[in-house]
């Protein structure tokens, strides 16, 4: 019997596992997103197709309220956090490696490695010191919070591209005289650019779930959707609460879709 | 100053890193490179070849020196100020435009009129035979295909200058030898100033006017090839660029006795005393009969058959070892053997004394 190369898969349980792992992943959100259908009062019981969840969530004014600050939120921090990231990723391999460099990327992805609640109070404190003194009590704590964020999850795609785009092409562009700006502009920015809506779309996604951060963060009356949902599940559970989760999750899949076409498309 | 002189580099020195661990990439080099000639830079890896461009097209700048460009000191101006353009060694070509779009690109960045941009480019890509190509992205074409792209798209803002790193390297032999000889058309086509470096002495040999031989930072001579090949300066230039014999002696009136005892003739010993070195090219080595004028004992010590050539070891009386490459006789058996006693001379001014 010739000797077959390791497969991972032929290891014993592999198979058993595998499919225990995505029942596990998977089942929840497809009962979540079948009840979301459900015609009955329960979160447990079919009762039937119907809408009816649908209608009754968008007719609801609270849940409006929440999903135009989770879009006003998310696109802000989006549109922030990858300005900063796609800065950042210019200064980082734009150039030749200077000391110190890997600090930076630390700094960067400081938000992936610092627990989230430490950060959530610690804005929570911070935010609270603002507050008093300035007396401002706007969105802008949230969008300054979750920019903060998203910064690592823009800055990573940016950064891949970047680093697969061979120096020499701005090189060649200054040689062909192009000034500093116009090098930017007609190379360096095009064919970043794939790698910067994915760094927007991941930040946007990132931004739009996010629970704990908004929770503590949050004055009065400033819901986003997920700590809106929150609230309402510590009251009753309702399926309408199923019907916004799964409107949440067809938007972020939409989204994961699109960054991963276009991520893949490199060249 | 002189109006002949495309390129002029005085004294430029160029340092790396800073204290112990400083690297002299440059080492003082200064060369004029004329109007429209076909210049080679000719040397070992790490020599200093790519950056002398890099200065050139002002990608650095010398730590001390000037650049002069038809006159003027372009030391200090960015790459986007000089009227030089670069073949890179990797082509680095616009991935995001088309290859027409790539060929405009310098001209599009001086701000030329778009008539004149897709006028120049048609004519660029008929030069480069690349016509139908136009509309594609460079990712599709062969290597050979962007090469002539990189080409065509640092000829298009018709530069004073041009400079080619190492431009062939990355094509295998065929499509190498047909670019040497399209290099050569475009270069007299377009009358443009060529500064070309390669590691391939075949490659400077052939198709160069002049060429610059370096060495760990520093111009070891200048020439036209022949003069290269036929009159190095120094030991480095000698063994680079082909083979050599090298014999160690003293000047005396009348040529230089070797160190064996022999008198021979030899170039470049007017003015010269003491002990020098001559370097022989192993072509030049003829097997005679002993007592012939010139000629100097030797025995036989080894024999290699490369097909055209069979090159046979020698030593000397006082064993100083001498190769001679021998024209193969149509039979192949040059009558060669091991220990054999026979006679060996250099033909007329092959043997030249070098300046070490
Ligand atoms: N940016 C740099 N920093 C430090 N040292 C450098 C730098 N660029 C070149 N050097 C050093 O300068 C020397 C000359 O390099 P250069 O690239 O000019 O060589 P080259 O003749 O082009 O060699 P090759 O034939 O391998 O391309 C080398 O020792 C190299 O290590
Ligand atoms: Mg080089």
């Amino acid at each position: 019997m010739a000797e077959r190369a390791f497969s991972a898969t032929r290891l014993p349980g592999f198979a058993t596992i595998a499919v225990v792992v995505f029942l596990v992943l998977y089942l929840p959100i497809f009962t979540l997103v079948i009840f979301s259908f459900n015609d009955a009062n329960s979160v447990a019981i079919w009762g039937g197709f119907s809408l009816r969840w649908y209608q009754i969530a968008w007719a609801n004014d609270d849940v409006k309220e929440a999903a135009v600050r989770s879009l006003i939120i998310a696109t802000s921090a989006a549109l922030i956090a990858t300005t900063v990231a796609t800065m950042a990723a210019l200064g980082t391999t734009r150039r030749a490696a200077f000391k110190g460099q890997t600090l930076i990327y630390v700094i960067i992805n400081q938000p992936l490695m610092v627990p989230e609640i430490v950060t959530a109070v610690a804005l929570l404190i911070f935010f609270g010191f603002i507050k008093v003194t300035t007396g401002y009590q706007g969105l802008g704590y949230l969008i300054a919070a979750h920019s903060a964020f998203c910064v690592p999850f823009a800055y990573l795609p940016i950064r891949a591209r970047l680093e697969g785009m061979d120096l020499s092409l701005e090189t060649a562009a200054a040689d062909l005289y192009a000034t500093p700006w116009q090098t930017f502009r007609k190379v360096t920015l095009p064919i970043l650019l794939p790698g910067i809506i994915a760094g927007a779309m991941l930040a946007f996604v990132i931004s739009l779930d996010d629970v704990v951060i908004t929770e503590f963060v949050k004055s009065g009356g400033q819901d986003t959707l997920p700590t809106y949902m929150l609230g309402q599940i510590r009251r009753a559970v309702t399926p309408d609460v199923n019907a916004i989760s799964t409107a949440l999750l067809v938007l972020t899949v939409l989204l994961l879709t699109a960054f991963f076409l276009l991520t893949r498309r490199r060249d | 100053m002189n109006k002949d002189v495309a390129v002029e580099v005085r004294n430029a020195v160029k340092a790396f890193g800073q204290g112990d661990s400083a690297v002299r990439a440059l080492d003082d080099v200064s060369v004029n490179i004329r109007k429209g000639e076909f210049f080679t830079l000719l040397g070992p890896s790490g020599c200093g070849k790519t950056t002398l461009l890099r200065l050139i097209a002002g990608f650095e700048t010398p730590t001390s020196g000037e650049i002069l460009l038809d006159g003027k000191d372009i030391t200090r101006d960015p790459p986007n100020r000089r009227p030089v353009n670069t073949v890179f060694q990797s082509y680095a070509l616009f991935p995001h435009l088309t290859v027409a779009q790539n060929i405009g690109f310098g001209l599009e960045m001086q701000g030329r009129p778009k008539a004149e941009i897709a006028d120049v480019t048609a004519n660029m890509l008929a030069l480069v035979q690349l016509g139908p190509m136009a509309q594609r992205k460079t990712s599709q074409l062969s290597g050979g295909q962007q090469q002539r792209v990189a080409l065509a798209r640092a000829l298009a803002p018709r530069p004073k200058v041009l400079l080619l790193d190492e431009p062939l390297s990355a094509l295998d032999l065929k499509l190498r030898k047909e670019m040497q000889i399209e290099l050569k058309r475009l270069q007299l086509e377009t009358g443009i100033t060529f500064i070309f470096v390669t590691h391939d002495q075949e490659e400077a040999l052939t198709m160069s006017d002049r060429i610059g031989v370096m060495s760990a930072g520093k111009i070891q001579q200048i020439g036209a090839p022949r003069d290269i090949y036929t009159r190095p300066v120094n030991r480095f230039v000698a063994s680079f660029i082909g083979e050599s014999n090298f014999l160690s002696g003293a000047v005396e009136t009348g040529g230089v006795r070797l160190s064996c005892g022999d008198l021979v003739d030899a170039a470049g010993s007017e003015g010269r005393s003491g002990k020098v070195t001559l370097a022989v090219r192993p072509e030049q080595v003829r097997l005679t009969r002993a007592g012939e004028p010139g000629a100097l004992p030797a025995t036989i010590t080894d024999w290699v058959y490369f097909g055209t050539d069979t090159h046979c070891h020698l030593a000397l009386s006082d064993g100083t070892e001498v190769v001679a490459r021998l024209q193969s006789p149509a039979t192949g058996d040059a009558g060669l053997e091991k220990g054999k006693a026979v006679a060996l001379r250099f033909a007329p001014g092959a043997a030249q004394v070098l300046g070490d």
